[in-house]
């Protein structure tokens, strides 16, 4: 059993599982924001504010923010010990890789306090 | 003809190089590619590279034959290189050379040593032997006919990149042909101990196993059913 210290799941299955549970929903989500665009191909502020004051479009969209900061997670952690490894950096890879890992950390925090501003704040 | 053969000795070289060597090649039969080495080999003795049954079942010739690898010894030339053209060997990629065209394999029987490739029962032992049904018997079809030669695992990128942590096709291969095995009493235990991020799961189906193995074996396939197991077992 190989342990790693910087996932956060622990199991391969539950990463493996989250990737594809949070692709098919930002799939779904994809599609009806597609549908949104085809169905309105003239959209005014107000129509769009409209689709968006609706409680279950919200939670939609917070469920898929949820899912992008999920998927994009497990990916670049992937990335990481796939490419920032002592095998290509030598000693340095652990610092590396990260720092690399905190980047991602504080971007995707920042993606989801954003998302749940604009979807839930005033 | 034109061989490029890769040459390394450690021991004396700063950095490993191709070097041409021209061979007589019979024109009237196609010859297998360790053929072709061994003419080569007898123009300089000094080339090292491992060979013992010549016909596909010992597993020690995998090499990197004109940037896929295989068994030389039952790759026909005319099949890797066009009439006219370069017949290129490499070691096994992804492993240390020990010298030329031979690795080191540590790392592959590591990873193989990981999944107990031996069956465990817990259940006294018949005073006969474990019977198993025709039908349990086919299971085992297409995962015990692995020879080890490591052509699979030195071509997935996955392993290239983290060989010390992803098993490898031909591990995960022997791993399933033990799931599979109606006689091994074993299987959470073995389960158990793949269900972190890396040993199973590092692979991501680029099925570069299956297209180089030279016994027709399909990995990806035993992988996706371990992973199926690993489901079952914590639904
Ligand atoms: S299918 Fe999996 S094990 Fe086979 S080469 Fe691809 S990543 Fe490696
Ligand atoms: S699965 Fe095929 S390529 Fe891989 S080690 Fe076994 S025989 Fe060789
Ligand atoms: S020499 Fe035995 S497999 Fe090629």
């Amino acid at each position: 059993m190989v342990t790693s210290a910087t996932n956060f799941s622990r199991t391969g299955l539950s990463d493996w599982l989250v990737q594809r549970v949070s692709a098919i929903v930002l799939l779904a989500y994809s599609l009806f924001i597609f549908g949104v665009f085809v169905l309105y191909p003239e959209l005014s502020f107000e129509q769009w504010s409209g689709i968006f004051s609706n409680n279950a479009v919200r939670l939609f969209s917070m469920m898929s923010v949820l899912a992008l900061c999920g998927h994009a997670w497990i990916g670049m952690w992937t990335i990481a010990t796939d490419y920032l490894t002592s095998l290509q950096l030598g000693s340095a890879a652990t610092f590396v890789r990260l720092i690399f890992q905190l980047g991602c950390a504080l971007l995707i925090t920042v993606y989801l306090l954003w998302g749940i501003q604009i979807f839930w704040g005033s | 003809m034109l061989v490029s053969i890769y040459r390394y000795n450690p021991e004396t070289d700063l950095k490993p190089a191709m070097v041409d060597i021209e061979v007589d090649v019979p024109t009237d039969r196609d010859l297998m590619v360790l053929d072709v080495l061994n003419l080569a080999k007898e123009k300089d003795t000094t080339i090292a590279y491992r060979r013992s049954c010549r016909e596909g079942v010992c597993g020690s010739d995998g090499m990197n034959i004109n940037g896929t690898n295989g068994l030389a010894c039952i790759t026909p030339l005319s099949s890797v290189v066009k009439p006219g053209k370069k017949l290129v060997l490499r070691p096994l990629p992804g492993l240390p050379v020990v010298r030329d065209l031979v690795v080191d394999m540590s790392i592959f029987y590591k990873q193989f040593e990981k999944v107990k490739p031996y069956l465990m029962n817990n259940e006294p032992a018949p005073n006969i032997e474990r019977l198993q049904s025709p039908e349990d018997r086919a299971k085992l079809d297409g995962l015990y006919e692995c020879i080890l030669c490591a052509c699979c695992t030195t071509s997935c990128p996955s392993f290239w990149w983290n060989p010390d942590k992803f098993i490898g096709p031909a591990g995960l291969l022997q791993a399933y042909r033990f799931l599979a095995d109606s006689r091994d009493t074993a299987a959470s235990e073995r389960l158990a101990g793949l269900e972190d991020p890396f040993s199973v799961f590092r692979c991501r189906g680029i099925m570069n196993c299956v297209a180089v193995c030279p016994k027709g074996l399909n990995p990806t396939r035993a992988i996706g059913h371990i992973r199926s197991m690993l489901i079952e077992q914590s639904a």
